[in-house]
């Protein structure tokens, strides 16, 4: 039996046309960029095109804006950590929300032990900033905001452009981790008005191992890695060839298709949600109505446990993830399901559903009759549950 | 990364649910730290644990962990029973991973929960209707309160290979394990 993927968050399989970009790379001349003979002027023209079609994937003024890294964990901490040493003498102060990824939390956790501050905002029960409190967050001196353009686990787009507004009229670095929303929903960086994005490959069926960040001109950062002079010296280190390639078509492609996408992802998406009441009761749908990113589903269900559902389901020939703290490796309880208001035990039993282009109605049918019989299951086993 | 016979326990759980006239009751665990675990014990005259039954919310590794004690107490006396570890559990299921240390602990520590609750009731400590169980959320861990610095299975940061757990968190896991040696 197949596998049906519902777990394009974790990792989107190659498109085709990515993959043979690849290959072609591949067999052809591999060279490296920096290099000044043929061979790496033919790496140089590749690498110099993947920029230019993400560059228009993002809307950037100047392909030059785009820099090259290892994934979104990469791309996040050059930003935060490169932006923080840069301007250390105006302040040490930075503005974050409750429901960042771990990239984001962590590199403020190794900044607060280097002597910075961090005011970490919380959200409404959909998972919003409200922009109101980054206006009383910012002090004299604040040098960074970063607050996230869509949440992994619960889906939540924010209201960056407003926030952008006000760390612009404060002239105030703001960076955005946009690693889930590049390539799924449309981003214009001048629209926006951010300084700093961040994005991965996988997300829009490229290869991982490869994103990259947005960096407007003139915007104050150190490089996160110190060696060579590749990437406009913003970041040293041989260029990862096959991933940019890779990456630079699945780009051409996610723009390309967006639109056709989009209708395809939210009709899967509404199926979901419009029709598992008929399959399940007592649990919650994460996050916000309005906006949130289109291929994403969070539901929390009472009860049970997130890890064994997907091991049930696993069986099935389903994949999902789920947010439970057994299922973390840190055992801790997810800090975004609090951050939104989930207790621990619903937080356990939360998963996180992503359907991608090659995922069907019928698929989402035949997957809520096995959540059912699993739910069921798992109920009754567990003492939490009186029902019957 | 789970083995056959975890898997096995986990897809068949043996000995689910309730019993209804049990004379000895453990629960272990709280949402918070994952798992949760209610053991239902009935001995008879002769000392020894004439049936037994689980109820669980929890992960693969604890559900497998809860229907493997089961099957290791049933038919043993209380003596024998008194000795079961968490080590044994962990050892008939063929290994757990080591991240899911925390899970396979509730399996043991309900059985010995249920056994002194019997021999409370038994010795007439406790009404036979009661079921005398602090509220889970009493055992509350302190690892989850403490600071950014703390490295331990259960707070944000991983465990790397080898080390021992934070101070906080260290006494309650490794002083268990030793105790089970
Ligand atoms: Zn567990
Ligand atoms: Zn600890």
């Amino acid at each position: 039996m197949e596998m049906i993927n519902f777990d394009h968050i974790s990792a989107s399989p190659l498109l085709p046309e990515v993959k043979q970009a690849m290959i072609d790379i591949i067999n052809g001349e591999y060279g490296n960029p920096s290099s000044q003979h043929k061979i790496g002027e033919k790496a140089f023209v590749a690498i110099d095109n993947a920029r230019t079609s993400l560059a228009e994937l993002i809307n950037c003024r100047d392909s030059k804006e785009i820099v090259f890294t290892s994934g979104g964990t990469e791309s996040i901490n050059h930003a935060i950590k490169g932006v923080a040493f840069a301007n250390a003498e105006k302040g040490k102060h930075i503005v974050t929300s409750n429901i960042e990824h771990n990239a984001v939390v962590r590199s403020l956790r190794r900044l607060k032990t280097m002597g910075y501050e961090v005011t970490s905002l919380s959200v409404d029960e959909s998972g919003k900033v409200n922009p109101e409190d980054v206006v009383k967050a910012i002090t004299n001196e604040t040098i960074l905001v970063s607050i996230m353009h869509s949440n992994n686990e619960i889906g939540t787009i924010q209201n960056i452009k407003e926030i952008a507004q006000i760390t612009k009229e404060k002239k105030i670095i703001f960076h955005t981790d946009a690693v889930d929303s590049v390539g799924i929903v449309p981003i214009d960086v001048q629209e926006l008005g951010v300084d700093l994005l961040s994005f991965a490959s996988n997300t829009f069926y490229g290869p991982t191992g490869v994103g990259g960040l947005y960096i407007r001109k003139a915007c104050r950062i150190f490089p996160l890695l110190d060696g060579g002079m590749q990437e406009n010296n913003k970041r040293a280190g041989a260029e990862n060839l096959i991933g940019i390639v890779g990456m630079g078509v699945a780009a051409e492609i996610a723009k390309r298709d967006m639109d056709k996408r989009l209708v395809h992802l939210k009709s899967l998406k509404n199926k979901f949600i419009n029709d598992i009441p008929k399959y399940i009761d007592e649990y919650y749908i994460n996050g916000n109505v309005e906006n949130s990113l289109p291929n994403l589903v969070s539901i929390s269900i009472k009860y049970i446990e997130g890890e064994s559902v997907v091991l049930m389901l696993d069986d099935e020939n389903f994949a999902v993830s789920t947010r439970s703290a057994c299922a973390s490796g840190s055992l801790r309880t997810s800090h975004v399901l609090l951050s939104i208001g989930r207790d621990s035990a619903d937080a356990q039993g939360t998963l996180v559903i992503t359907f991608g282009i090659n995922n069907t109605e019928a698929q989402v049918t035949k997957f809520l009759e096995s959540l059912k019989i699993v739910v069921k299951s798992l109920r009754d086993i567990s003492p939490l549950y009186k029902g019957k | 990364m789970y083995s056959k016979t975890v898997m096995d326990h986990f897809r068949n759980p043996r000995n689910v649910g309730t019993i209804d006239n049990a004379n000895g009751i453990g629960e272990v665990g709280n949402p918070l730290c994952g798992d949760m675990m209610t053991l239902y014990i009935k001995v008879n005259d002769d000392n020894l644990i004439e049936d037994v039954k689980f109820q669980t919310f929890g992960c693969g590794s604890a559900i497998a962990v809860s229907s493997m004690l089961t099957e290791l107490a049933k038919g043993k006396t209380l003596d024998e029973a008194k000795k079961i570890t968490n080590k044994d559990v962990a050892k008939a299921l063929e290994g757990l991973p080591k991240n899911k240390l925390h899970c396979s602990n509730l399996g043991a520590d309900a059985l010995q929960k249920a056994i002194k609750d019997y021999e409370e009731k038994k010795s007439g400590k406790v009404k036979t209707d009661s079921r005398n169980i602090e509220p889970p959320i009493a055992e509350s861990h302190d690892e989850h309160k403490h600071d950014d610095q703390c490295h331990c299975s259960y707070c944000d940061s991983d465990l790397p290979d080898g080390a021992t757990f934070c101070k906080a968190c260290h006494s309650d896991i490794l002083a268990k394990l030793e105790n089970n040696a």
